[in-house]
């Protein structure tokens, strides 16, 4: 059936089934390729997307379940203050090797960040190690956090 | 910004008959560039390839009018100045979209914020890897290969645009000088951008002895330049082979036998055929597949599938049978991989012999992003849009399935989310042409993750045995190292497969040491047919890492001596192994005090033409349960290209390195791989993951590989932390907790 989605403060209408996994809607039904699938079970987080601001697995959200929730992407993170200082700390420390699950790790650590300025290494531990990365960029994805968060000094998080 | 715009499809790329067309570079330039040894052409064949281009796809409109400037199948600039690098060797994370434009661009006086990246097409001659021969990204050869290649590229190119402004402007060229795209008279004053040069430059004969700057001044090679694919991987633009759009593009995904092996005997797709959005079902000999308008309706249908399997010969098949028959083969005598002196006497004649049998298991490789290919197949061409590190072999598979001359098939190649071995092979594309022969339409073929690690093609399960004498001094005066596994090579690169050898097998067998009396030994054993074993990051150089630095630290052990002191005895004539040791053992404090139930451990080894040690901390609770706390890393690669990129690729395999030391382990049970997503083939996590640190040697000797030797030492040094903490040898990985729990 026809399900109107609001995806990055825009209303987008798509007809699928039920059950739709959101993940396909976005790249397949709309076209928005950010977002990647890893594991189909929400086991690895490269799917990860906001909805209403809290990290989902995009996998496994039906599209029945979203309602009139705001879905953010990685495509739309950066207008968000969190977002925007996770993806300069990216790209300050090169964070990225393949890149692949970035997308993910990024949405991730945007959450955290947006509702704690200030993480500790545990709350970096709890927020992320739902998302799997093989190539093993661990060590600067912490630091990534790290700095970002520094960079807020005085500002609220997104 | 520098974009990585070559990684998009329909990107258009220079081919050969370009080259030709644009009348420079048919010749001289060629073959300087592309100096393949004699044992590549062997390989070539054998890979099927083609020296034919792929058809170009439809030129992009140019800024400025006029054919563009390509003296090599490298380097392209348009007459609107802008600054095309086509990558012989793909993107996988290892950083090779920005080292090989660094490379380019030292010698083409570019800066890498002016150029703009594409992917190579299928072309084994023109984009061959000089170390292997045709076209492939692997083995930690990107570096070593084109080294030399793709400076002598850029002099070139250099050459020609000073050569053609130097004739414009009627002055000697040796008069001139090119900096930051532009060449510069300073006698004169005069400025030329190259895009105003191409058409003089195009007319210039190639030269073919070009000097290449002395390494003492490179400007950008040693610097940690910034990575040029970053910025388009943190904002989701980056396109990876999952990611290609277009018009009327359908969605399948796939399900093989379960059984390795087994055959498709029947399948009722009455209720995948009312699932919404499902248009189709396709059957191959030993898969089905769903095609559908997206991948939630295809994987719907997928499991809404009745399908009879015919299991065949491997029904019954597990683990057991393949370890049973690798034990059995490895008190067998192999053919002979290395002799020195006379083992067998020293070992008659030593004070004390020491023997042990390590095990490796099956690994997936897990790449992040699965396996997928998309095929646009016409009656008389066909499109395939790919993440792959063989793109010659793709083109050629495609040619197989298709019947259709390679030259009517064009591979886009895109970034890959993770290669590490698993993209070196085309099944996954082989699969997908046949699928597209049936469909009507452009189709992407998708894995899903237990298709991905059920359907693998896995890093060889080994079982060696060593054995050493040591004379009174503790000293080893006898070392066998007998390997016991299945060939890749002979799959994979038969010419590289000779007298029953498999050089990969035995690479680095009997590590970095000088040893009087050596033998090394090869017995080949294949596990049950259609169970493929494939490249797994580190190759040879992994497997033999962890047997020979687990070993040696026994016989330190045995000798009654301290673990480094021991190598370090046996490294009198290798300088660059004994400065790599030395600096990991200061760098990591090594023999200060441990509380009890820590260790730390060391592994060294020599691989892909560099030198890495690598110490490990590690904290075994009374539970058996371990953590690695530290891992201080010294490695030496000669010339660095980028250091920032050597630091990350160390970190990354170390990484991935300590997932397979931990977790990583393919069973079999009744012919099934019994491992089918992240749940239970674990990969390692953030909050597991220890502090690293990596210490370069400065150096001026020819550059080595960095992809894989920082995963070859980890699970050494591992194994080795967890003796100095427990006192319990583990000869078989991944670690079993449950041999540490206290009793």
């Amino acid at each position: 059936m026809a399900y109107t989605l609001k995806i990055n403060g825009r209303s987008q209408t798509v007809d699928v089934d039920d059950d739709t996994p959101l993940l396909w809607v976005l790249r397949d039904v709309l076209g928005m390729m950010g977002t990647k699938f890893g594991c189909g079970m929400a086991l690895c987080g490269a799917c990860t997307v906001h909805l209403d601001g809290q990290p989902v697995r995009s996998c496994i959200t039906t599209v029945d379940s979203v309602g009139t929730g705001e879905i953010t992407t990685i495509e739309a993170i950066g207008r968000t203050p969190a977002g925007q200082r996770i993806q300069q700390a990216w790209i300050d420390l090169e964070v990225p090797q393949c890149g692949y699950c970035q997308s993910g790790q990024i949405m991730s650590a945007a959450a955290l960040l947006a509702a704690n300025p200030r993480p500790t290494d545990t709350d970096i531990d709890d927020a992320m190690s739902g998302n799997i990365c093989r190539c093993g960029t661990y060590v600067r994805i912490r630091e990534g956090i790290k700095r970002a968060a520094a960079g807020g000094s005085g500002r609220t998080g997104g | 910004m520098a974009q990585t715009a070559g990684n998009k499809a329909g990107e258009q790329v220079p081919t050969r008959r370009d080259i030709i067309r644009a009348g420079v570079g048919a010749g001289g330039a060629l073959f300087v560039v592309f100096g393949i040894p004699s044992i590549a052409k062997v390989v070539q064949a054998d890979a099927g390839a083609t020296a034919r281009p792929a058809p170009a796809p439809a030129p992009a409109p140019a800024a400025a009018a006029g054919p563009p400037f390509m003296p090599s199948g490298f380097v392209r600039i348009d007459p609107a100045g802008t600054v095309t690098l086509t990558m012989p060797q793909v993107e996988m994370g290892q950083g090779t979209y920005t080292s090989m434009p660094m490379l380019i661009a030292e010698e083409l006086e570019v800066e890498l914020s002016q150029v703009k990246l594409a992917a190579a097409p299928a072309d084994d001659k023109l984009y061959g890897n000089p170390l292997i021969g045709f076209q492939v990204t692997g083995g930690s050869t990107s570096v070593r290969g084109f080294f030399k290649p793709l400076r002598v590229a850029g002099a070139t190119a250099r050459e020609m645009l000073i050569a053609g402004a130097a004739k414009t402007w009627g002055v000697d060229p040796a008069s001139c000088r090119a900096e930051k795209g532009v060449v510069v008279h300073d006698a004169s004053g005069r400025r030329a951008p190259y895009g105003e040069l191409v058409a003089t430059a195009a007319a210039v004969a190639v030269p073919t002895d070009v000097k290449l700057k002395d390494p003492k001044s490179f400007k950008l090679i040693g610097t940690s330049a910034r990575r040029l694919d970053v910025a388009d991987k943190t904002t989701g633009r980056a396109q990876f082979g999952i990611d290609v759009r277009l018009p009327g593009l359908l969605i399948a995904t796939v399900a093989a036998s379960p059984v390795i092996g087994g055959k498709l005997r029947s399948v009722d797709d009455t209720a995948a055929k009312a699932v919404k959005g499902v248009r189709q079902i396709v059957r191959l000999e030993d898969a089905v597949a769903v095609v559908a308008d997206h991948m939630g309706a295809a994987r719907k249908g997928l499991a809404a599938l009745a399908i009879v399997w015919d299991e065949g010969a491997n029904a019954k098949v597990g683990t057991a049978d393949v370890v049973a028959t690798l034990q059995a083969a490895t008190t067998q005598s192999g053919v002979v991989a290395e002799r020195k002196g006379d083992v067998d006497a020293a070992m008659a004649a030593a004070a004390k012999t020491v023997e042990a049998v390590y095990e490796l298991p099956f690994l997936a490789h897990t790449t992040m992003e699965p396996m997928n290919c998309t095929v646009h197949l016409r009656k008389d061409a066909c499109d395939l849009w790919v993440g792959s590190q063989v793109v010659s072999r793709a083109r050629a598979t495609a040619a197989d399935v298709t019947g259709l001359p390679p030259e009517r098939i064009a591979v886009h190649n895109h970034l890959l989310g993770g290669g590490f071995g698993r993209r070196l092979e085309i099944d996954f594309v082989t699969q997908a042409v046949q699928i597209a022969k049936q469909v009507d339409a452009p189709v992407k073929v998708v894995w899903s993750r237990e298709e991905d690690i059920q359907h693998d093609i896995y890093r060889p399960y080994y079982v060696d045995r060593l054995k050493a004498g040591l004379d009174a001094g503790g000293r080893p005066s006898a070392f066998h190292h007998r390997v016991t596994g299945s060939s890749i090579m002979a799959r994979w690169v038969p010419a590289y497969f000779k007298d029953g050898l498999d050089a990969d097998a035995v690479d680095g067998a009997a590590g970095p040491y000088d040893f009087d009396n050596l033998l090394v030994d090869y017995v080949r054993r294949e596990p049950p047919a259609g169970l493929l074993t494939g490249w797994w990051r580190g190759v040879g150089v992994t497997h033999n890492a962890f047997m020979v630095e687990s070993f040696i630290d026994e016989l330190a052990q045995a000798a009654g001596r301290e673990p480094i002191d021991y190598r370090r005895a046996l490294l009198a004539r290798q300088p660059r192994a004994r400065a790599v040791l030395d600096l990991v053992a200061e760098k990591a404090g090594w023999g200060a005090p441990m509380p009890k139930g820590r260790g730390r451990g060391v592994a060294l080894l020599f691989g892909f033409g560099t030198y890495v040690a690598q110490v490990a901390e590690v904290d075994v609770s009374p539970k058996g349960e371990v953590r690695v706390s530290r891992v201080v890393c010294a490695v030496d690669c000669g010339i660095t290209i980028n250091p920032d990129t050597v630091r990350a690729q160390m970190e990354g395999g170390i990484v991935y390195g300590l997932t397979a030391a931990l977790y990583g382990e393919i069973t079999l049970k009744n012919g099934r791989v019994e491992q089918s997503n992240f749940d239970n083939y674990q990969a390692l996590r953030i909050n597991e993951v220890p502090a690293i640190e990596v210490h370069i040697v400065s150096s001026l000797e020819e550059p080595g590989g960095i992809g894989e030797p920082g995963t070859s030492g980890i699970a050494p040094a591992l194994v080795n932390a967890i003796y100095a903490a427990t006192g319990k040898r583990l000869r078989k990985l991944p670690i079993d907790g449950r041999q540490l729990a206290a009793t």
